[in-house]
């Protein structure tokens, strides 16, 4: 059977050699004296040539080009403070959000984006002996969201929401209609045309979160899908 | 307090709740208890029960807490006032105080706060009964919380207290054994790493009755270990 080849590990327990990780999990192996452990609860998979490991929770960290979705926590003078799902605060200065010098005497950081607002941003620098510093230049799309809903979950869990190759987020684009986007810090804004179908993509979508690991997920999130969209009678 | 005058030790060589000297009061492990922290866990050796929280890595409360190259450890240990026969005023005790310490120390070399610089980890433990090794429920109820809250540590972390009474050496001491005993000597580690990270002693001991205590003591940590990793797996088994 193939559950004999997956199984949990914890925090301690030896990896074998040869392991692989995804890109920014390294943190989640520890290696002393040639041997690696693991330091979070996760999965090894000992299906393919290599096994891999997955964490099944992580820790958002930011990396310089990282487009993420950031709440606004709090304003400050010249800047805003940014709540990235992360234990960094971001800071998203006035200058750069407005495209134009600022001046606080005159100008009011809350009409602009007020404490709760969520922002499509990028992230310009991080270094670990500062906080986080956002831009919205550069990219298309940056900006403040008005429009959709956020899906928050895990961002160990965002690789399996877009799927190999993007798959998974093509098929859930093609099943409801509405234009998702999967931030790496665990926010994903979903944007319906139809009303009546976002509650059923953020029930598919939390059903990828919970079923994660396991496989034929895409099958199985696309006939719930369709279930759903009888029961509910939506189009 | 004077000493109380019933056996501790039978002619059977039994304890006064009828464990062998060996024996460690049986133990429960929950994790997952709480849904607004991070990582939670509940732990018994028998009577004695313990509540460990988890929060972070978040920002620290205060600036000046802030440490430019690794996460701020906080652990409050903490006796509700419910958890003994006698009200226990709520305000913390010298005593609650020394050994919140003493547990952030037990666990700062295990978890890996050189990962989440200028950001606070804390760990909250509540007594909620107390009869005797709170110290070391609080050391494997905040391990189990850690490893639920996914942050990453190096291995999973057991205590266990052996103690002397009327000259024997027993494992795991309840509150009874400790008040009255000769020695009492609470010990923690990781032994999938091979490391101890909390090893204190109250009273007297040979140097030979230390060796021996170790060596329970290790073994029992051992099992408890074991223990907390099956229920670690079990929480995040799937039967998908």
């Amino acid at each position: 059977m193939s559950e004999v080849k997956r199984r949990i590990v914890v925090p301690g327990e030896r990896l074998p050699p040869n392991v692989v990780v995804r890109e920014r999990e390294h943190e989640y192996v520890y290696e002393e004296e040639g041997v690696k452990y693991a330091t979070v609860i996760g999965l090894l998979d000992e299906r393919g040539e290599n096994p891999v490991f997955v964490p099944l929770q992580s820790i958002y960290i930011p990396k310089p080009g990282d487009v993420i979705i950031g709440l606004v926590q709090s304003i400050g003078i010249m800047n805003w403070y940014v709540d990235i799902n992360s234990p960094y605060v971001a800071i998203l200065t006035a200058q750069d959000y407005l495209g134009r010098p600022y001046n606080p005497q005159i100008d009011d950081l809350s009409r602009y984006l007020p404490v709760g607002s969520y922002v499509k941003v990028k992230v310009l620098a991080f270094d670990r002996t500062r906080n986080p510093l956002l831009t919205v230049r550069g990219e298309e799309g940056l900006g403040r969201i008005t429009k959709g809903k956020i899906v928050e979950v895990d961002p160990a869990k965002i690789p399996r929401v877009i799927g190999r190759k993007g798959s998974m987020l093509q098929m859930l684009k093609e099943e409801t209609g509405c234009s998702i986007f999967a931030a790496v810090n665990g926010r994903i804004h979903i944007n319906c045309p139809n009303p009546e179908i976002e509650p059923i993509l953020v029930l598919a979508i939390k059903m990828i979160e919970e079923q994660a690991h396991t496989s034929g997920l895409t099958d199985r999130v696309k006939k719930y899908i369709s279930e759903l969209k009888v029961i509910r009678g939506v189009k | 307090m004077g000493k109380v005058s019933m056996k501790l030790i039978n002619e059977e060589g039994l304890r006064h709740d009828g464990r062998r000297p060996d024996e460690m009061r049986p133990v429960t492990m929950e994790v997952g208890v709480l849904s607004n922290s991070d990582g939670s866990a509940l732990v018994s050796f028998g009577r004695t029960r313990v509540l460990a929280a988890v929060y972070g890595p978040r920002e620290p409360p205060q600036r000046y807490m802030i440490l430019p190259d690794r996460a701020l450890l906080r652990v409050r240990y903490h006796m509700a006032p419910f958890s003994t026969s006698e009200r226990k005023s709520p305000a913390p005790s010298r005593r609650e105080i020394e050994l919140s310490k003493v547990i952030r120390e037990a666990l700062e070399d295990i978890v890996l706060t050189h990962l989440y610089p200028r950001t606070s980890i804390d760990i909250f433990i509540e007594v909620l009964q107390a009869d005797g090794g709170t110290r070391t429920a609080a050391v494997t109820a905040a391990s189990l919380a850690l490893a639920d809250a996914g942050i990453p540590m190096k291995a999973l972390v057991a205590g266990v207290a052996v103690g002397k009474i009327e000259g024997v050496l027993v494992l795991d001491v309840d509150e009874i054994e400790d008040g009255s005993g000769e020695a009492d000597m609470p010990v923690a580690a990781a032994p999938d790493i091979g490391k101890i990270t909390l090893f204190q002693l109250n009273g007297v001991l040979t140097r030979e009755e230390i060796e021996r205590g170790l060596d329970m003591a290790l073994n029992a940590i051992q099992k408890l270990v074991e223990m907390e990793k099956e229920v670690l797996r079990k929480k995040y088994t799937f039967n998908v």
